[in-house]
């Protein structure tokens, strides 16, 4: 062995024996981590304030008097406490995430910068609009580019999200249909691929779904579409490219047979990514559009949002746009219609307490100023050409659901695990521990076993060979009988594989003190 | 394009694998007439970060920030002094670019916080459960009303007068398309008799709010019972979720579902928007309830672990039968509220709220000493209302060009006659005494 000079060994020994629990539990770098209601206590503080006066209260007799029980760190503890959990998440800045109808991105940190600009940041909702012309001026903007790369006549900016930008275009869709005496359509249809916040949005909106069919090619099957059109039929949901990842090219031929049966177009805008700055929907016969801008324009995901669902409307749907909107007066300043009664139009109502998501339309449109129209075409096709790469480097190994080219994603089945003994969520599991975070599995439905990968235009090629390569390694370990690989899999993750029947059977959704949570356990 | 890392060499190599002879290749499923002949016209190229920032910034200084001047604007948004360390820890990477925690073995940082998070919250508003987050205070509402409707079977809704009006129309916009029958009663500061009154058979709900839109507290604990009574659930609803630091909290009141805004811990004013939606319940409802639940569980080897469940609720798997159809929800707002609610922690969130409660009542003093405004609320928390002589929206402008943001005229939520005079005005932690004398002196000069 080797030595320094005062008798340390220089190089390690190897050493097969198992890894001894530590006496900290932590394990190496990775600090153990504890519940806030453990470590805290409610006398605890990380912040400090002015004395209070004492100033005469005038609660009317309704002052607390009981603990929120919630308790409180010192700011060192808080920071570590936040820190060694977040060292337990994955994301985006640590390695691939090709988390398919996601578009994991890469999020710029001049967006975030951008974002905290006091002119956007530190603004009150209902400030004097001459007091916000520099906030109007982003959404004035964002609308242009949105309006611009979508082709359409209107945009609805304030969803707060992709479904609640689907519940925007069906809500102008039903209100266009009561104006027209047509409050009879009710029938929405939907293919069997569409992702579930569709039908749900349908239902909310006082639809009823009726699903349709995909054809043997991963497409709408058109004569299942076409024995299902009539004049109850209020419009058809369908996502493009669709969810298993290609476009729908019989979409104008879809969009005349709709609109020809009195019905509207909603487009699922989830996976504008594919094809933003190339194809415009309105050129392809949409009415309305959500467009993710936690998608697309990569404001980042935060772990479950906040997103922006903008949607973009045809002409015949603007007019019910709801409020608020924004306006240029004769004068050029900005303003804002907020009261339905102040509208040209005929708004269908509004649908938040204020004007939507301006912290994510300021990073949305300095990603887009930073792409400009040439950038945003290059992402879309170098996002397109990602997905092919990895289809084609994988499909020795594994099954493609369809045949030919796809557009941002791969859609694989779990056809080539048969008689294995690992299932796709096994093979999911094992992507944990070779450092990925696994696609999307079991989605879309129409596909057995399904594996969605959308690698997005951030990766790199050596990125991408990096990841061909662990998931060639691992599907020949699935073929070649290595099953505990999968099965037990993660072992390299923070926690082994989690109890979700456990959690669902008896669900614990909030912290008690030990007593009562035995008591609970024991009921 | 810095953030597009293939060369055109690597394009080559991978065109050439995949078999085809150019990028056009790929798109040949896109109709021919809507194909595109180059980049989009009427847009900029692609510019580097100084020009970029340029821009914003140009955009940015067009705005008059709330911190610049004496402020008072509440309305369902507040400004309120977050720590540094809160907008620090919500910028790691690990938070900021991460999904929802669908793989919760490589997410337990994001499953953990949103645990942390609804125990935080339940803890605040003295209730059972609640969820991981909505989007805001306004579709938290929405989504109470038509979680009612599911409960009891029954189709009518009664909002109170004193409820948030983009609250109001916000729900009635989801609820009418339910099928729901909407009871709208009259704009009032106190209106508890006529809300018990309103309900029926066929009630689902009452829609009540506390600290209502005016800053009026009513203790809702007798209008429950009554509500119940009758088979109806009593919705609490709130926009300022600071106020429970000091005021009795929906839950002890016997609220059935409550919903309401959560920006003031931890957020930015936004302009509006990212905000928080907070959503709590009863245990025996929460079946009903729409959006995610983190919940307790184990790993294979017995350690503690935490999970997304009762998913079978959403739309991800129930499809047309899910109680909403809400995905992507706040996620990240929701980390920076219970960052910012463990650093206060109880004793801290209760001094906070003891000196917004006294900004506020130094702040009305202040105002109603001058000669012809009248004082609208007895109670409050850090908000009230009062009429002034003229109109409140002038009166706003007038001392908006004085450099105060002097409040929010009750007609810029709501064109409702006689209330055209009507101003709100919030105080916070944020508020000096200098702020007050300024507010005082510049509503003397405009009315
Ligand atoms: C195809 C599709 N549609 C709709 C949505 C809903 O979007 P959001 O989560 O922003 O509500 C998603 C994303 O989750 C999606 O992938």
């Amino acid at each position: 062995m080797a030595m320094n000079n005062v008798g340390r060994p220089t190089a390690s020994v190897a050493n097969d024996a198992a890894a001894p629990t530590t006496f900290s539990g932590a394990r190496g770098l990775l600090q153990p981590t504890s519940l806030i209601f453990e470590t805290g206590s409610i006398d605890r503080t990380g912040v400090d304030l002015p004395p209070v006066k004492g100033v005469q209260s005038r609660l009317g007799g309704l002052a607390r008097q009981t603990t929120t029980g919630n308790p409180g760190l010192s700011e060192p503890e808080a920071v570590r406490h936040y820190v060694r959990l977040s060292q337990r998440n994955y994301a985006i800045d640590l390695g691939m995430f090709p988390l398919g109808s996601c578009t994991m991105k890469h999020n710029a940190r001049l967006n975030e910068k951008m974002a905290r600009l006091p002119g956007f940041a530190d603004v009150h909702p209902l400030q004097p609009v001459s007091t916000v012309q520099g906030a109007l001026g982003v959404m004035d903007q964002l609308s242009h580019w949105l309006i611009t790369l979508t082709g359409m006549k209107a945009v609805a900016l304030s969803p707060k999200a992709g479904a609640h930008g689907e519940l925007c275009g069906m809500l102008a869709i039903r209100a266009a249909l009561d104006a027209q005496g047509q409050a009879h359509r009710r029938r929405v249809l939907v293919p069997e691929s569409a992702h579930g916040t569709n039908p749900a949005t349908a239902v909310q909106c006082g639809f009823i779904v009726d699903e349709i069919k995909a054809a043997p090619d991963g497409r709408v099957d058109l004569s299942d579409l076409k024995t299902k059109l009539g004049d109850d039929v209020a419009g058809i949901m369908l996502t493009n490219p669709n969810t298993c990842g290609l476009f729908e090219r019989d979409i104008r031929e879809i969009a005349d047979l709709i609109h020809a049966s009195g019905g509207y177009f909603y487009c699922d805008g989830a996976n504008f990514n594919a094809i933003a700055g190339r194809v415009r929907p309105g050129d392809l016969g949409v009415d309305a559009m959500h467009i993710n801008l936690h998608k697309t324009f990569s404001t980042p995901h935060g772990g479950g949002g906040p997103g922006s669902g903008p949607t973009v409307l045809s002409d015949a749907l603007a007019p019910f746009a709801p409020v608020p909107y924004v306006v240029t007066r004769a004068d050029g300043t900005l303003d804002l219609v907020e009261h339905e009664a102040d509208s040209d139009g005929e708004p269908f109502g509004r649908m938040v307490a204020f004007h939507g998501q301006i912290g994510m339309y300021t990073r949305a449109l300095t990603y887009m100023l930073s792409h400009g129209a040439d950038g945003i075409k290059q992402a879309s096709e170098d996002a397109v050409l990602n997905a092919n790469y990895v289809q084609a480097c994988l499909k020795e190994h594994m099954s493609p659901a369809f045949d030919g080219v796809c557009m941002h994603e791969a859609l694989f089945d779990d056809s080539w695990l048969e008689g294995t003994g690992v299932t796709t969520l096994d093979f999911a599991k094992a992507m944990i521990d070779e450092g990925y975070h696994p696609m999307t599995m079991y989605f879309p439905l129409v596909v057995h076993g399904a594996m969605l990968i959308e690698p997005t235009e951030s990766e790199s090629k050596a990125s991408l060979d990096a990841f061909i390569a662990s998931m060639t390694g691992l599907a020949k370990a699935a073929k070649s009988g290595d099953t505990a690989r999968f099965t037990g899999a993660p072992y390299h993750a923070p926690v082994k594989r989690l109890d979700e029947t456990r959690a669902a059977r008896k669900p614990v959704l909030k912290w008690a003190p030990p007593v009562e949570a035995t008591k609970i356990a024991a009921e | 394009m810095r953030y597009l890392p293939l060369t055109p060499s690597d394009r080559e190599q991978m065109l050439a694998k995949v078999g085809v002879a150019s990028i056009e290749d790929l798109f040949l499923d896109v109709p021919e007439i809507a194909r595109l002949d180059g980049p989009i016209h009427d847009l900029p190229f692609a510019q580097g970060e100084l020009a970029v920032e340029r821009h914003m910034q140009r955009l940015s200084n067009g705005s008059v920030a709330a911190g610049s001047v004496p402020f008072f604007c509440g309305a369902g948004a507040y400004r309120h002094a977050v720590p540094a360390s809160v907008d620090h820890l919500i910028q790691r990477s690990e938070f900021l670019t991460t999904y929802t925690p669908y793989q919760p073995e490589m997410a337990q940082g994001t499953v953990q916080t949103l645990f942390e998070f609804q125990s935080q919250v339940a803890g605040l508003l003295a209730c059972d459960v609640a969820n991981a987050s909505m989007y805001d205070g306004s579709t938290a509402c929405a989504e109470a009303v038509v979680m009612a409707a599911r409960v009891t079977k029954r189709t009518k809704v009664v909002f109170s007068g004193g409820l948030h009006p983009h609250y109001r129309r916000a729900a009635r916009t989801l609820a009418k398309h339910s099928g729901l029958e909407i009871a709208g009663l009259p704009i009032a500061i106190n209106d508890e008799a006529a809300v018990l009154a309103a309900v029926d058979q066929n009630t689902a709900c009452v829609v009540v709010q506390c600290p209502n839109v005016f800053g009026t507290l009513t203790d809702f604990t007798e209008l429950a019972k009554a509500v119940q009574a009758k088979g109806a659930l009593l919705i609490a609803v709130f926009t300022e979720a600071v106020a429970f630091g000091l005021i009795t909290p929906p839950g002890e009141m016997g609220a059935d579902i409550v919903a309401g805004e959560g920006q003031s811990i931890g957020n930015s004013l936004n302009f509006g928007g990212p905000y928080v939606g907070l959503f709590a319940t009863k245990d025996k409802y929460v079946r009903q309830m729409p959006g995610r639940l983190a919940g307790e569980t184990v790993d294979a080897d017995g350690t503690r672990g935490f999970v997304l469940t009762l998913s079978t609720r959403e739309q991800h798997i129930r499809r047309d039968k899910a109680t909403s159809n809400i995905c992507t929800n706040s996620g990240l707002c929701a980390l920076a509220f219970t960052i910012h609610m463990t650093l206060l922690g109880d004793k801290g969130l209760k001094h906070l709220a003891q000196l917004n409660h006294e900004a506020a009542c130094e702040t009305a003093d202040a105002v109603s000493s001058i000669q012809g405004v009248e004082l609208l609320s007895d109670s409050f928390f850090n908000e009230f209302a009062v009429r002034l002589p003229g109109d409140a929206a002038k009166a706003v402008e007038a001392m908006a060009a004085h450099n105060v943001l002097g409040g929010v005229p009750y007609s810029r939520l709501r064109q409702e006659p006689g209330f055209e005079n009507v101003l709100l005005i919030a105080a916070t932690e944020t508020t000096t005494a200098e702020d007050i004398a300024r507010l005082a002196d510049t509503l003397k000069k405009v009315i």
